[in-house]
């Protein structure tokens, strides 16, 4: 799935690394990923859509352990990936990091961690993002 | 908009043909339907084809000249069109067939539907079933195509109490129906060990959860109606077809269980079709795994919300219960070449309708429904048909 220029994972640096979303002026809902208008306000919304960090607390909705993984994430398998909501509304799909295979629950509160998420053989580029490890209490 | 009929079937066996290329496989479908309506090649208006990703599979795209000419109909110059909507593209296809005949711009087309999977290895091929996914934030994170719908297991079994037996029993059902289906990839019965004990895919998804990878094309002749007599004697009618999307993305949605693209699509048809539910006397839904039937036959007002692995467990669904679903043994008995499969449910609908289906034959058919996703539910047909 990763053929193609760096441009294309260039360009989502900010939301990959920093989980930089952005809110409707208008309604003032939060979006990740970025949204280019709001749903609910559209023409209202173009260019009142502002840039916001997100805290990236939040709690497991539902969660897998894929078994059967493709080529750029083979040396991770098994490896959790869960739907999670944030504190703020949105909802990410991402892996879960530092906890036992056993211990992942529905509701189970998470927080953001910077971490290599795949890289496209041995010579190919090495891309990076979030994922979810278990929250300190 | 004028009534729409099916007059002719074709089908092609499913499953791993390495014998038989992408356009081989079209041209045989498409013929089989053709030769089945009594039309003949110089009274076609257009041809459609539902292809998900030939230009991936097979590495051609510019499918719709291809299965033209692959069909011997390039000297006669019709329009053809491929239609893509990823797992959806043969519903779709046939959506698209059909409005074109009901706008009274053609009276007679071919719809068709085609993938050719076995060409790539099965890594690559899951990568690319994968596209119907979000590829920037669902796959680039390590989502899998089955991981995502083993989420909507996972959290069905949390808010529904639904069972790892549950989910098994809808692949003992299907493979059941599929050994009556001499077109199955799989005509081997199967029992609920077999399914937990199969390696683990996407867990709680085993792969006996899953669909499998398949070669496979399916044909229909749509013809208006009123002139529908003039091939057929039992012409089955489309009395409600239904379009609709979501989110490309799972986690984008509120509802993890329930399928919006289903409900609309439903609501559409039925109320085209001037029909509940309950009216319905069998369905072909798309079960790429377990789980999406249990969810199909929840949103498409079979059960209620939640209840759907009770049903299965229950047995309401098999062929001589309440309300029998994949009697051609669904997706993950008869197979799931992508593109194909919104067809061929259409294909087995017909054939049940007209009396055709011998040992998987549903007493008193009268009316059938076919639903078709793409993707983990972001697009959606539905069509309701009955024998006039």
């Amino acid at each position: 799935m990763t053929q193609g220029g760096v441009s294309r994972f260039w360009r989502e640096i900010p939301q990959r690394y920093n989980l930089i979303g952005n809110q409707c002026e208008v309604c003032e809902t939060l979006f990740f990923p970025p949204r280019e208008s709001c749903p609910t306000c559209r023409r209202k919304s173009v260019g009142k859509m502002k840039n916001k960090k997100l805290s990236g607390k939040g709690k497991i909705i539902t969660y897998s352990i894929v078994h059967v993984a493709p080529e750029q994430f083979k040396g991770q398998a098994p490896y959790p990936i869960a739907i999670i909501e944030l504190d703020e509304g949105p909802r990410l799909t991402s892996q879960i990091v530092e906890c036992d295979l056993n211990d992942i629950k529905i509701g189970m509160r998470v927080e953001a961690t910077f971490r290599k998420i795949q890289e496209e053989g041995y010579i190919g580029a090495i891309y990076y993002g979030y994922k979810f490890k278990p929250a300190k209490v | 908009m004028r009534d729409v009929s099916v007059i002719g079937i074709g089908l092609t066996k499913f499953g791993e043909l390495w014998d038989k290329s992408f356009r081989q496989l079209i041209s045989e479908a498409g013929a089989k339907a053709i030769i089945d309506s009594g039309v003949t090649g110089k009274e076609i208006d257009a041809l459609y084809v539902g292809s998900m990703s030939a230009g991936r599979f097979v590495g051609q795209e510019h499918v719709g000249a291809l299965v033209a000419d692959a069909s011997g109909f390039s000297h006669l110059h019709i329009p053809a069109i491929r239609v893509e909507s990823a797992c959806a593209s043969g519903g779709l296809a046939i959506r698209q067939a059909y409005l074109s005949v009901a706008s009274g711009m053609n009276d007679i087309v071919v719809v068709g539907g085609v993938e050719k999977m076995t060409d790539v290895y099965g890594e690559e091929a899951t990568n690319i079933l994968a596209t119907a996914s979000d590829q920037e934030w669902e796959a680039f994170f390590g989502a899998t195509f089955p991981s995502l719908y083993a989420m909507i297991a996972a959290r069905h079994m949390h808010e529904y109490g639904t069972t790892r037996e549950q989910l098994a029993q809808v692949a003992v059902k299907n493979h059941s129906n599929g050994a009556l289906n001499p077109n199955a990839q799989f005509q081997k019965p199967i029992n609920i060990e077999t399914v937990l004990k199969s390696s683990m895919v996407a867990d709680p998804l085993t792969l006996m959860d899953c669909s499998p990878v398949s070669d496979g094309a399916a044909a229909l002749v749509l013809c208006a109606a009123d002139k529908a007599k003039n091939y057929k004697d039992k012409p089955i009618k489309i009395i409600g077809s239904g379009q609709a999307s979501d989110t490309l993305a799972l986690h984008a949605r509120n509802k993890i269980c329930t399928f919006e693209s289903t409900l609309y699509a439903a609501k559409m048809a039925y109320k085209q079709a001037k029909l509940e539910p309950k009216d319905i006397d069998l369905a072909e839904v798309h079960d790429c795994f377990t789980i999406a039937e249990i969810l199909a036959i929840e949103d498409l007002g079979f059960v209620e919300k939640g209840e759907g692995g009770k049903a299965i467990k229950n047995k309401i669904t098999t062929i001589d219960g309440q309300i029998p679903i994949n009697t051609s043994g669904g997706l993950k008995a008869k197979g799931h070449p992508v593109g194909a499969t919104g067809v061929g449910q259409i294909a087995e609908i017909v054939e049940q309708l007209r009396g055709d289906a011998g040992k998987r034959q549903v007493k008193d058919a009268k009316i059938g429904l076919a639903h078709n996703i793409g993707g983990s539910g972001a697009s959606c047909t539905v069509h309701i048909l009955e024998a006039m």
